[in-house]
């Protein structure tokens, strides 16, 4: 019986072993959201194995910190999950690649020509509030500006946070030279400035605010997950500020074909079904006929804001101190 | 000579960890281009929290720790573990508990709303301080109650055959036992708050409440400056190290003065006042610190039966760690439980757990791949921020026996293994099991360096709590900091209790 054990744990490891060695590996760094079992990183990675006869492994972990490191020694071949504030640091780096992908059939509300970064999905900077426990929604961004004080809001950290950061660009974009004041007036509704995005909603989920600082997609996961119709997002006609997540192919991959390939996948029917209930946002390429019943339903902004990365990279020292002068009052 | 030749390993092994990742990360780094005017803001209110922080939990452990030392009631043991458990908790778990209590909805402001009171505010300069002095009042207690329940009961006994006074007692037992502890207490909490940051922003209620870790985190995950993230750690290293060095010059040496080990009932603080006061003490202490633990247990009710198998197994990755964390953590402190091994030790949460993590993983990276070490370095480093923790706890004790047992040592001609096992172990059982028990504890709830080391086949418990935040799964996340709340304080009680407090052995 022993024998037979050893024999067959025998037959298993060298069975592996030929795996290992004729299968490609294709390694995706991507973010921990991306990667957790709650995240749509499973599926991803189940889809794709369905069709390319490799191993994609997915290496969790902060994205740019790590492949800025790491160099032209990197062991990823795509990168999952970036930024448009990273992305010109990432540019800079010359590590990554073009896509090759024809970007003129995306379904973003922005035109896409950028070669290098792919985006899979997007949504925009929104206030979440819960319509059972306020009744007066501020409708406009001004509206919001000129509330009560006792209207509390938590937001996070530009500092800290990519949503935080999001959120002083769009003031800068709605407000231009008067957006100081504009935190200024914001101020006294502010309850308190997270480090993450996590902590913020989660002050908001125990009843802690009355507004959140999310996205307009957030209640997608209420309605689909929960059943739950009464977290809504509050539609500015000012405008919402665009907030894309984004691929690349590093340029030294020892697997190009396959990158080049999963690329292709990011932006399959298949793949964009999946990603707006598996990320909770909006697919970057599938017409709104097609989305989830969910996703349907969500309030949409009529305008869209958006910075390149150029002009965000420039606005970014004077948006965040100006909100840190005006919050520090 | 045995002796001295593993302090020296111990002691370098400690220093290489601080210097080698601060190098590291030098040399990868560009020119350094100054401090900004943020900088500075951030470094002042830094400095005024961590004072501030440090001297209130200190100031009430004394009181609450006089009072646990000199009363006996049921349910004490249970307590005085259960006062251990904020100290542990994942700190956005620990600020949602508070927030429960104190914040905007919570308890208090739903008590007070009937009764016309006006709203309690708890964002600002006063909430950082109430949540640093709930995170660290229950260790400062412990640390001052493990000097009280030192001194040899004879010396109460003496001093209520002498007929000493209140004041009279006060000056010759309890404040030279007080200025032997208290000291070391306060560095070891300044140097912990020095590097706080999600809990002293979000309670702090925005940028004014900045400190210099999250300038830090900016430069490093933002910024990509690793000169400005070396830079501002190493005067958060320099702050922390100046803090220890007072703390060192201020602290008296024990004096010889052993006892028989032998449980004697307390003469002293049996009037009325007394009484009542330490009633008054340990009962506020109490509502304070485990109203916001049953508050996180009351919300992870309804999430704990609903995690999956993964969570489990994270659970399982979190226990090894631990205990790994704890054996290591152990032999770094013994042969470091001097004046300099702890002022050495305070390294250990005085360096930016991010300066940190980025240095080891350039050092790392070059010869194995660090996803494959995740759960070994994460042990490593874990052992290594609980380490001033533990030698805070170990040392005045380990002194006051070397002060002790050093004549009968010479006397006997004991060896250094017949002294350890003899002599200086069981005498040292107490601070052990205690020193132990929080090690274990606190490596089940850091996350710490895990950020570059993330192995999804690895994840730990935190990690999870993290992950299902992230997806909306906010009861979960509650259930999954339930789990991690009862797991870390499970394996406080096990170790805690090899060497519980008062006990008769």
């Amino acid at each position: 019986m022993k024998k037979a054990l050893t024999f067959a744990a025998g037959l298993l490891a060298s069975t592996t072993l030929v795996a290992a060695q004729d299968t490609p590996v294709l390694t995706v760094y991507a973010g921990d959201y991306i990667v957790s079992e709650w995240g749509p990183g499973p599926k991803i990675e189940e889809m794709f194995e369905a069709q390319c006869d490799c191993d994609l492994q997915f290496k969790p972990g902060d994205l740019l910190p790590r492949i800025l490191l790491e160099g032209e020694q990197t062991d990823a071949d795509i990168v999952f999950g970036l930024n448009t504030d990273v992305t010109k640091k990432a540019r800079e780096s010359g590590l990554f690649a073009p896509h090759g992908q024809d970007t003129s059939t995306l379904t973003l509300p922005v035109d896409w020509t950028d070669e290098v970064f792919l985006p899979f999905n997007y949504g925009h900077t929104a206030f979440i509030y819960n319509e059972e426990r306020i009744t007066d929604v501020p409708a406009s961004f001004d509206d919001l500006l000129n509330a009560p004080d006792d209207l509390k809001v938590v937001i996070q950290d530009p500092r800290s946070s990519i949503s935080g950061l999001a959120l002083v660009l769009w003031v800068k974009a709605v407000y231009g030279d008067k957006a100081e004041a504009a935190w200024e007036q914001l101020a006294p509704k502010i309850l308190t400035v997270t480090k993450g995005w996590s902590e913020s909603y989660g002050l908001f989920t125990d009843g802690e605010a009355d507004m959140v600082l999310s996205y307009t997609t957030s209640p997608a996961y209420h309605i689909i997950a929960e059943e739950d119709r009464t977290k809504k997002a509050a539609i500015f006609p000012e405008g919402h500020y665009f907030m894309v997540e984004l691929s690349a192919k590093v340029a030294g991959t020892d697997v190009p074909e396959l990158a080049d390939e999963f690329l292709a996948f990011q932006l399959s029917e298949e793949f964009q079904s999946m990603i707006a209930t598996g990320n909770w946002s909006f697919p970057a390429k599938l017409d709104a006929a097609q989305w989830p019943d969910g996703f349907k339903e969500l309030n949409l902004p009529e305008k869209v804001l958006f910075y390149s990365e150029d002009e965000a990279a420039a606005l970014r020292d004077e948006t965040v101190e100006e909100w840190r002068r005006a919050l520090s009052q | 000579m045995a002796a001295r030749a593993l302090a020296i390993i111990a002691a370098l092994t400690v220093a290489g960890l601080v210097v080698g990742p601060v190098t590291a990360v030098i040399l990868r780094a560009d020119a350094f281009s100054g401090f900004t005017p943020a900088d500075w803001q951030a470094l002042r209110f830094t400095l005024v929290q961590a004072t501030l922080s440090a001297l209130l939990s200190v100031l009430f452990a004394i009181p609450l720790a006089r009072a646990l030392a000199r009363r006996q009631f049921p349910g004490r043991n249970l307590l005085v573990a259960l006062l251990g458990a904020p100290f542990i908790l994942p700190v956005i778990v620990a600020v949602l508990g508070l927030l429960a209590v104190f914040g905007q909805s919570g308890l208090l402001n739903r008590a007070f709303a009937p009764l016309g009171l006006p709203e309690l505010q708890i964002y600002g300069l006063h909430g950082v301080l109430l949540a640093h002095v709930f995170f660290n009042l229950p260790l400062a207690t412990r640390l001052i109650l493990q000097g009280w329940l030192a001194v040899p009961a004879e010396q109460f006994r003496l001093a209520a055959t002498l007929g000493l006074g209140k004041r009279a007692l006060w000056h010759t037992v309890e404040l030279p036992l007080l200025k032997r502890i208290v000291p070391g207490a306060f560095a070891v909490i300044f140097v912990i708050c020095l590097s706080s940051f999600a809990v002293a922003l979000t309670l702090g209620g925005g940028p004014r409440a900045t400190t210099l870790e999250l300038a830090i985190y900016q430069s490093m995950r933002f910024d990509f400056d690793l000169a400005r993230a070396a830079a501002l750690g190493l005067v958060q290293l320099g702050l922390a190290l100046s803090a220890g060095l007072v703390a060192l010059k201020v602290t008296s040496m024990p004096v010889a003065a052993k006892g028989l080990d032998r449980v004697v009932p307390r003469w002293d603080g049996q009037d009325g006042v007394s009484q009542t006061l330490d009633v008054v003490w340990i009962g506020l202490a109490a509502a304070f610190l485990l109203t916001p633990l049953a508050m996180v247990a009351l919300n992870g009710v309804a999430g704990i039966t609903t995690l999956g198998w993964s969570v489990w197994q994270a659970a399982g990755h979190s226990m090894s760690v631990a205990l790994g964390s704890t054996l290591l953590c152990l032999l770094w402190a013994l042969p470091l439980a001097t004046r300099w091994g702890e002022w050495l030790g305070l390294a250990g949460i005085a360096l930016s757990p991010l300066v940190l993590g980025i240095g080891l993983f350039l050092i790392v990276r070059p010869f194995a791949n660090p996803f494959e070490l995740a759960l070994y370095v994460t042990a490593t480093v874990n052992a290594f921020v609980s380490l001033p923790f533990v030698l805070r706890i170990l040392r005045p004790e380990a002194e006051a026996i070397r002060a002790d047992y050093t004549r009968l040592r010479g006397a006997l001609g004991l060896s250094g293994w017949a002294w350890l096992r003899w002599v200086f172990l069981p005498r040292l059982k107490r601070p052990l099991g205690f020193a132990a028990g929080l090690t274990a504890a606190l490596s089940m709830g850091d996350l710490g360096v895990i950020a570059l080391f993330a192995d999804p086949d690895r994840a730990t418990l935190p990690l999870k709590v993290f992950q299902l935040m992230g997806a909306y799964r906010m009861e979960q996340a509650a259930g999954a900091a339930l789990l991690l709340l009862i797991l870390s304080l499970g394996l406080f009680w096990l170790f805690d209790k090899g060497g519980r407090v008062g006990s008769a052995s």
